[in-house]
């Protein structure tokens, strides 16, 4: 299974002549690529700094400027959750953090975290850096858009950040924004921030609908020769998959923003039954709140893979790069991103099952929650198979994508207890709660993040990072975390609520003190650790190590470009040729241990090859 | 120090804590020991895949770090090892839903013999409604609600009439009889969570949810609102009073009906026509 075009040679075979020597027909022969269909189009080229560095249409500064913001907006993020963590740990110490305070704090953190830095952050800014340059194409098909959508994406951040600053604040009514509560009094910023907040995320939804559409076409359409589906890299796979999700959940989230405005500025009734107010009946009725909870976890839950599948993509990339070794079962691997990524649609309600829907729903959610957990957990044999009888390299990003499968198997784990209806009973809305999906989704994806910021910083500025001062940050980032989340497992077991300002002095929670003094220090240190990485990366951008081409010897097309940095137009004169997979590393009989995907059969005549 | 024995600690530690931990469920008090039980079989179940996964990965990383020039596997598929894991998968997965799926069943389905509570949540508080001697609860508004009529009962159903309103956050409980809780709100979502009784359910404006326990220990527990109602959320807590037969008939008889708090407003009413007669 050398080559899947061989039948189409004779009619072709001149316009084939590219890649290969003119000298002998057998050579031709297994180094034939099919044609390109279309001609190469030249781009619009930025003269001004403006146009190249600020309204710029080149999708690897677009992806830096996303990679920028979002990392921006998460470090406001983390600052908010150090300001929750002493309020928990030590209520009182810091006395202007109040009720209410504490509950636009949780807000924003939450709504920060999930959509403006982890998913801005992987399919904004890794999505634009990597897919043009791993499919081997020039830009995005419609990089004018592209720009677009990452100052649209800038305002909506703008819009959100400015709602710290109106009279009210920020909205309070936790990420999820269940109504009635978050926009009637008695919830802080149920004025201006709620209505902020939903215009920021409009704002978003229409930004990202822009660079989606981008990323999608890009794929399908304007893949270089030779470079079919199932020779991408899994990295592609995964965003382009989470990209299809979000196009088809972020609407569900735009029109029940659009619904809650209404509600809120026209005292419309979408989501609004008969309410009585500080013993008045309010001018609302017949709304349902549970449909609006339906509609923000139909967007809800494909969110968590609008995270999760760019991570699981790229981390199969950077352990079969750093493991030397093919990833195991790549087109498993495929199906199971692909799988998952539709089963995604049909869990949502998982998490209502006390929510007060019907509760027959539960049987049908349970299953198909439960179902997902095997294409999952397919995934992570596939990755530590992958280890088996490999030479791998230990550095900082083989730390962090081990990591990341140490924290992903916990928190999938207790995924499994939370979707499974009963078991979820008991441990819904409390602590368990949180220390699952920030255990799956925070920590989990985070670990990729900066092993991916390790793997990749080399071809974006030319430099390598430190070695040294990243197995520190490693050491924090994983092991302080760790401490915050497992522990918190067990006040979930004890029944401790969620979004509890302080606790008073319950009986269930006198033995938890001291485990909540510990979480905050560790919370604490795990943060300010983020400041070794970041020192890293300042400094390594001006003494760090010159990079070279293709440092880690990978065979993916991102390393082959004719300039490190890659130039606007990423290709130079000619578009790559690719004639293999990008994961054949010490393939028996090769030279080598790893073979580019540019490279031609014929330059590797004794490798036993088995796949394309 | 290679960083094998590091992520070693991490599984061995996590392993260790749980053991040792202090921190650990309350002690039960419904009948909702088969939940705990299926907590501990997904425990098992998946406390051991976690430390087999990360035991491998940690034993991959001693026996095959990096040395120039090792011999490396190429084996990019293997249908038989796939389909095994798959199927192995699969099972597990099943092992572990169709039990919660059996309780969940029995968690969905009240028993005919049990009492109807009806539970009022507002911004932040609790009060109860138990039915009279008919043992049915009266249908109720929200926009009926008043001073005079705190639950919002239709003055024309009779069933409401003997209903009985506990209008304070304490309420009592027999042992060993099921009870359905009936939830309401007036305003906002709340949640009715003892963590005792383990069960919980949220309470909606508009709508009645519902879930059913039997408490079966004495004692006082705390409510809790499990679900974030607003900036008093932390603080709306209520008491339960699980007790025997006989106090729980008397603390019933203590309490009020619907009829009686009508009487009695017409009477202070009626007194205050009285009054404001003589005065003048």
């Amino acid at each position: 299974m050398s080559d899947d075009y061989k039948e189409n040679i004779t009619p072709l075979e001149a316009q084939s002549s590219e890649s290969t020597t003119e000298s002998s027909d057998s050579i031709k022969d297994i180094d034939y690529v099919r044609p390109a269909e279309v001609a190469d189009q030249d781009l619009y080229h930025g003269h001004s700094f403006i146009t190249k560095w600020i309204f710029c249409q080149d999708a690897k500064v677009i992806g830096v400027q996303y990679f920028l913001t979002a990392v921006f907006t998460g470090i406001v993020g983390l600052i908010l959750s150090w300001l929750m963590r002493l309020q928990l740990g030590f209520p009182e110490l810091v006395p202007f953090i109040t009720a209410e305070h504490y509950y636009q704090f949780v807000t924003m953190h939450g709504m920060i975290m999930v959509v403006y830095f982890l998913t801005a952050l992987f399919l904004g800014g890794f999505g634009n850096y990597l897919i043009p340059l791993m499919v081997g194409a020039r830009d995005m098909v419609f990089p004018y858009v592209n720009m677009v959508s990452f100052w649209m994406f800038f305002i909506a951040v703008c819009v959100l950040m400015a709602s710290f600053f109106v009279p009210g604040g920020p909205t309070g009514a936790g990420w999820t924004l269940y109504p009635p509560q978050a926009i009637l009094e008695g919830t802080p910023g149920a004025g201006l921030g709620i209505i902020l907040m939903l215009v920021s995320l409009s704002l978003f939804v229409i930004g990202f609908t822009m660079g989606g559409l981008n990323y999608l076409i890009t794929v399908l359409q304007a893949r270089t020769r030779g470079m079919t589906l199932m020779r991408m890299p899994l990295s592609v796979w995964g965003i382009v998959t989470a990209t299809a999700l979000a196009m088809l959940a972020f609407p569900a989230l735009l029109v029940s923003c659009i619904m809650m405005t209404l509600d809120k500025v026209l005292e419309t009734s979408f989501f609004m039954p008969t309410i009585l107010k500080a013993g008045e009946v309010l001018d609302y009725g017949g709304g349902s709140p549970i449909l609006f909870q339906h509609l923000f976890w139909f967007f809800g839950h494909p969110e968590v893979y609008i995270v999760a599948l760019p991570a699981f993509g790229i981390v199969s990339d950077l352990i079969s790069v750093h493991a030397r070794k093919n990833i195991f079962g790549y087109r498993m691997m495929v199906w199971a991103i692909v799988g998952i990524g539709a089963l995604s649609f049909f869990v949502w309600a998982h998490h209502m099952y006390v929510s007060g829907m019907n509760p027959w729903f539960g049987f049908f959610f349970a299953t198909t929650t439960l179902i997902i957990a095997v294409p999952t957990a397919l995934k992570v044999y596939n990755w530590i198979i992958t280890l088996w009888k490999a030479n791998i390299r230990m550095n900082t990003i083989m730390l962090f994508t081990l990591g990341f499968i140490v924290t992903f198997v916990n928190g999938g784990i207790t995924g499994i207890f939370l979707g499974n209806v009963v078991v979820d009973v008991p441990l819904s809305d409390t602590y368990f709660v949180i220390a699952h999906f920030h255990m799956v989704m925070g920590i989990a994806p985070l670990m990729v993040i900066m092993g991916a910021v390790y793997h990749w910083f080399p071809l974006v500025t030319g430099r390598m990072l430190s070695e040294k001062l990243g197995k520190w940050h490693f050491w924090f980032t994983f092991l302080g975390a760790y401490s915050i989340y497992f522990p918190m497992h067990y006040l979930g077991f004890i029944g401790v609520p969620r979004r509890y300002f302080e606790m008073y002095d319950s009986p269930y929670v006198t033995s938890a003190v001291g485990m909540n003094e510990f979480i905050t220090v560790a919370a604490l240190i795990v943060g300010l650790s983020q400041f070794i990485f970041i020192y890293n990366i300042v400094v390594s951008l001006r003494i760090g190590k010159p990079a070279g081409r293709n440092p880690w010897k990978a065979n993916s097309l991102e390393w082959l470009t004719p300039e490190v940095p890659p130039a606007h137009g990423n290709w130079g004169e000619k578009l790559p040729v690719v004639h293999r997979w990008p994961y054949d590393f010490n393939v028996p009989g090769a030279k080598e241990d790893y073979i580019t995907q540019t490279t031609p059969p014929s330059e590797v005549l004794g490798a036993e090859v088995e796949k394309t | 120090m290679h960083a094998g024995f590091i992520f070693l600690a991490v599984i061995i530690g996590s392993v260790l804590f749980h053991i040792f931990t202090p921190w650990w469920w309350t002690d039960i008090a419904s009948n909702w020991g088969a939940m705990d039980d299926t907590i501990n079989l997904t425990f098992w179940i998946g406390g051991g895949v976690f430390v087999l996964v990360c035991l491998f990965m940690v034993y991959c990383t001693f026996k095959f770090s990096y040395k120039e020039g090792r011999k490396v596997e190429y084996k990019p598929e293997d249908n038989k090892l796939e389909k095994i894991l798959t199927v192995a998968t699969t099972l597990g997965v099943a092992a572990l839903l169709a039990p919660g799926l059996i309780v969940w069943n029995e968690f969905i389905n009240t028993p005919k013999n049990a009492l109807n509570i009806e539970v009022m949540a507002w911004q932040w508080g609790w009060q109860y409604r138990l039915p009279g001697e008919d043992g049915k609860l009266g249908t109720a508004q929200v926009a009926k609600i008043s001073d005079e009529n705190p639950f919002g009962i239709n003055l024309d159903d009779p069933n409401g009439k003997d209903d009985v309103l506990i209008q304070s956050d304490e309420l009592h409980l027999k042992t060993n009889r099921p009870v359905q809780i009936l939830l309401r709100s007036v305003d906002v979502l709340h949640n009715f969570y003892v963590p005792q009784f383990r069960a919980k359910m949220d309470a909606i404006p508009g709508i009645i949810s519902y879930y059913w326990f039997e408490p079966n220990k004495l004692g006082e527990y705390e409510v809790l609102c499990a679900e974030y109602c607003g900036l008093g959320h932390y603080g709306m807590r209520a008491k339960v009073v699980v007790e025997n037969e006989q106090n729980y008939e008397n603390w019933l008889n203590e309490q009020e009906t619907f009829s009686s708090l009508i009487a009695k407003q017409n009477k202070i009413e009626f007194n205050t026509i009285k009054i404001a007669k003589n005065n003048n």
